[in-house]
């Protein structure tokens, strides 16, 4: 009997090498806890019974391409769209022997903060059903926590990965800008989306990344990594320079419950031998989200525009190729879709593109320059990935705002193109609390080392105890 | 050129195909009359996740033109998405070049007798083409009260170079004059066949007229879908008769665009999109600039050849050559052989005749050493039968070519030969001859005919025609 709530893909790997199991029957076990569990949960959006590799499966969010399955994006608009090919980092897994699980459960798009943007219902939270798991990844985030997928794949643009990992007691990577392929990967914002790994463990983490990083011919903005993907191993911070932005540490809106668990992770971290010191991000906080508001639908409205009935996915009919394209759009997106391109496509107006987009990417550029300054004094950044945990299902679907405020510290790194780490860190109202680290660009080996140190260290338990019960 | 006192304002934005082997940004192969939607892929589909890789042997074609255009070569061009919906545009944007081109500010000098006309470029850029739309039933293929529309994507994708001019263009002459050395200069790059035929070479033109002296320019029109350099020049004087009319009977010209119906000869303004068009430029986050390094555009500048504005320069001043036949003499590898010819001793008038009628339509090239030989023939060619001086070209192209056995075949031009026999014809043909001194003077060829049979063809046509003119007029 395999313990697939427990079961970390490391694990899973030893016991396939050692041929204790077949690479079929661990894929069975997790499809058996997937009837058993998904009903509830609604993590997936379909399985797939067998899938090429004998490999630990792997479960797919539902914007990254798959051959053969469809992909749907989360939208209406893509119903029935079978792909012709694979994303590059779907053929990464398959070459590295990863079978697929299944398509896991998105926002729209993957525009949102809680997966209830999705056309197909939302994604429950394993810890308590009766809230979100975070987005828009919550599907493969919620799969990893409740053991229906020994690991997975989200993408994050904002956030998308690490927030969802944070509400989930999972573990997230947002990796460099460039490092992964965008390609065959479902376009939001393309020059933030990322497909980073969600995991169990960060040693689990550090071992996908090491399978999706690389530069991709069909991806012009990837690159050759500086230095090969390290496995950690150290379980001490000696010699670690840790930085404390402020801004980030006492935002507005944080919970104290929340904070007080970063704040003994801190702690900790001075504790295993790092060096603890306080920075300012003063511009990154003010000025990253707003900025991330006109960025990121921008680039949507324009990603969006290939949606249109005519070649693949839902149609509606129109008497005229306008009235078609329109009836189709109108029907086949969301309200948060809609709401982007509406913003993008303002923001991109002519006499309007310098004061919004222009002026947007100049302080994206501000948003750097003051993050590579705290490289100078730090190895790593620490603050809260999420100023809340999880909250409850449609608590936020009413005011965007209070929805986008939940990626208000995520977005800053995402907006400078750097690596962050989500790792859980302890429990506020019995619910999980992510810490994220923030390294310098290329900085993964870095937070691996970190996020595995503090790991041990804090000896989080991933299993939610409503399920580790009823197992 | 002016009319009335009014100057034309041209300027002109040419798209040219590239000739590479596949497309800008996927892998599709170029292929002109493919089956439909043969050559496409997810990419040029626009799947959901794909992303554009840039051809380099476009990027390189484009630098190539650029530098044959005299252009400046950006160190970091831009590529950016141009948004527009319509079925033949599948990403919903077109990737162009917007406020970073790779080629600008470039200077293409125009031979003219009085001195070269200087062209600026303002620009030269690389983007993808459309696909093509086919409106099925209807009216002549238009959108409107088409029954269907289909949509071929082989074209959707290919690499195409667009040149804009600066409005230094001032008469319909001087934009085919423009347009032909331009063509010209991109055939013998090697980047593109340029055939407006096939649409590998589009030109549209921007129009405005102002009175001689003026300095602003007036409100100008668009004048689009003109498929032949003849077409353009008659659009732009159609154009710019339509604008002066219009200013001097005290109306406004108003900012249009208009195609050029080439079968009556009239403007017709063109299908004008509902809305008003904001393309929402915005930088392509799937592309990376475009860094040509200094010693690419160097290798490259190496391969531009001597262009062919040099050498049609040379035939028109050295040479006295008109325009047109400079540009076709001036071609590769014509130009050699003029060159050669000229220094065997022949006439500048008899090598261009040579070359254009005899040379290009039999595709022959004599033997550099018969080409003294050769001219003893075409130096005489009016008095030998055309079959004769073909035949002579013909073998000029193998060694040891002599001139005598056709020199043998010279058509008779001596009137104490050919004159009785012309005496006979006409007072044997008295009828005929009455009726031409009445009028009819169609019948000249009958008599010519005549002669010609009794001399078995040996005559000089030439000879015959005027003597024969001459003697009935009497
Ligand atoms: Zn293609």
């Amino acid at each position: 009997m395999i313990d697939t709530l427990r079961l970390t893909g490391e694990e899973a790997m030893g016991l396939v090498e050692r041929r204790e199991i077949s690479g079929a029957e661990l894929h069975r076990a997790y499809l058996d806890a997937i009837d058993e569990r998904d009903g509830e949960l609604h993590a997936y959006l379909r399985t797939v019974d067998e899938s090429e590799g004998d490999g630990v499966p792997i479960a797919i969010k539902d914007v990254i391409t798959t051959k053969g399955v469809e992909t749907t994006a989360g939208s209406r608009i893509l119903e029935g769209y079978v792909p012709l090919f694979d994303a590059t980092v779907t053929t990464r897994c398959k070459d590295a022997g990863l079978p697929i699980l299944g398509k896991t459960n998105t926002d729209e798009f993957a525009m949102g903060s809680s997966t209830e943007n999705s056309a197909f219902g939302p994604t429950r939270n394993p810890w308590d059903p009766r809230r979100v798991p975070g987005g828009s990844g919550g599907g493969s985030a919620a799969a990893v926590a409740a053991g229906l997928a020994p690991w997975a794949l989200g993408s994050d643009t904002g956030g998308s990965v690490k927030q969802p990992a944070a509400l989930t007691g999972t573990v997230g990577l947002r990796p460099t800008y460039g490092t992964v392929s965008r390609y065959g990967v479902v376009a939001f914002a393309s020059s933030l989306d990322q497909v980073g790994p969600v995991t169990k463990t960060v040693r689990d983490c550090a071992l996908l990344y090491r399978i999706l990083a690389g530069r991709d011919p069909c991806d012009s903005t990837t690159v050759d990594l500086p230095e090969p993907v390290q496995i950690p191993e150290a379980e001490d911070l000696r010699g670690l320079r840790v930085g404390v932005p402020r801004e980030m540490n006492e935002a507005e809106g944080i919970e104290p419950g929340v904070a007080d668990a970063v704040a003994r992770a801190i702690e900790l971290c001075a504790e295993l031998g790092a060096e603890v010191g306080e920075c300012e991000l003063p511009r990154s906080v003010e000025y990253g989200l707003p900025c991330y508001y006109l960025v990121a639908p921008a680039e949507a409205s324009s990603n969006l525009a290939r949606y249109d009935g005519v070649r693949y996915g839902f149609r509606a009919g129109g008497a005229t190729l306008r009235e078609l394209q329109e009836r189709t759009r109108d029907a086949g997106f969301g309200d948060e879709p809609k709401r982007r391109i509406m913003l993008g496509t303002y923001a991109l107006s002519a006499g309007y593109y310098e004061a919004f987009y222009g002026q947007a990417q100049k302080v994206r550029t501000v948003i750097a320059r003051e993050h590579a300054a705290a490289f100078e004094r730090f190895d790593v950044l620490v603050s809260p990935t999420s100023p809340t945990v999880a909250f409850e299902l449609g608590a936020r679907t009413a005011n965007p705002l209070a929805m986008y405020l939940s990626d208000l510290l995520t977005i800053p790194s995402c907006m400078a193109g750097l690596p962050g780490l989500s790792i859980p860190c302890g429990l506020s109202e019995g619910l999980p609390v992510g810490l994220q680290l923030i390294g310098a660009q290329f900085a993964e080996n870095t937070l691996f080392r970190a996020g595995h140190a503090l790991e041990r260290a804090l000896g989080f338990d991933y299993v939610p105890p409503r399920l580790a019960l009823a197992a | 050129m002016t009319t009335n006192g009014w100057e034309p304002v041209v300027g002109l934005e040419i798209h040219v195909h590239l000739k590479t082997r596949t497309k800008m940004f996927c892998r599709c192969e170029l292929a002109y009359g493919a089956p439909e939607n043969s050559r496409t892929c997810p990419v040029c589909l626009a799947h959901p996740g794909t992303l554009p890789v840039p051809n380099r042997a476009a990027i390189e074609a484009t630098i190539k033109l650029g530098l044959a255009l005299g252009c400046r070569i950006a160190p970091r061009a831009l590529f950016h998405r141009k948004h527009y919906f319509y079925p033949d545009l599948p990403k919903g944007y077109q990737i162009s070049q917007y406020d970073v081109p790779l080629c600008s500010d470039g200077r293409f000098a125009v031979p003219a007798p009085g001195g070269d006309r200087e062209i600026e470029i303002v620009r030269a850029h690389l983007e993808e083409d459309a696909a093509k739309t086919v409106h099925v039933g209807g009216e002549s293929g238009r959108i409107g009260g088409a029954a269907h529309s289909n949509v071929d994507f082989n074209r959707g994708g290919t690499p195409l170079v667009e040149i804009v001019t600066r409005p230094d263009l001032h008469s319909p002459e001087d934009a085919r004059a423009f347009l032909q050395l331009l063509r010209q200069t991109i055939v013998e790059l090697g980047i593109s066949d340029a055939e407006m035929e096939k649409g590998t070479l589009r030109a549209d033109a921007n129009i405005s007229v102002r009175r001689a002296g003026e300095r602003a320019l007036r409100t100008r029109t668009e004048l689009k879908n003109m498929n032949s350099f003849s077409f353009i020049a008659r659009g732009i004087e159609a154009e710019v008769a339509r604008q002066v009319a219009v200013w001097e009977s005290g109306g406004e010209v108003t900012q249009q665009t208009f195609d050029y119906d080439a079968a009556t000869g009239k403007l017709r303004p063109h299908r004008t999109k509902e809305e008003a068009e904001d393309y929402r430029y915005l930088p392509e986050p799937d592309l990376v600039p475009v860094e040509p390094p200094a010693e690419l555009v160097e290798r490259l500048r190496a391969e531009v050849p001597e262009l062919p504005s040099s050498r049609v320069r040379l035939l028109m001043d050295a040479h006295g050559r008109s325009y047109e036949s400079a540009l076709f003499i001036g071609r590769l590898p014509f130009a050699d052989l003029f060159r050669e010819m000229i220094k065997a001793g022949w006439h500048a008038d008899d090598a261009e005749h040579a070359l254009m009628n005899t040379f290009s339509a039999i595709d022959v090239r004599p033997e550099l050493e018969n080409l003294a030989e050769l001219y003893r023939v075409y130096a005489v060619r009016h008095e030998l039968p055309r079959p004769v001086v073909i035949e002579a070209t013909s073998a000029s192209s193998r060694a040891g070519f002599s001139a005598e056995p056709y020199l043998a075949q010279r058509a008779v031009a001596d009137l104490s030969e050919l004159d009785p026999v012309i005496d006979r014809i006409l007072a044997a043909n008295e009828p005929q001859v009455a009726q031409y001194r009445a009028g009819k003077e169609g019948l000249l060829g009958f008599f010519v005919g005549q002669v010609m049979r009794e001399t078995q063809g040996k005559a000089s046509p030439q000879v015959v025609n005027e003597r024969l003119r001459e003697k009935l007029k009497s």
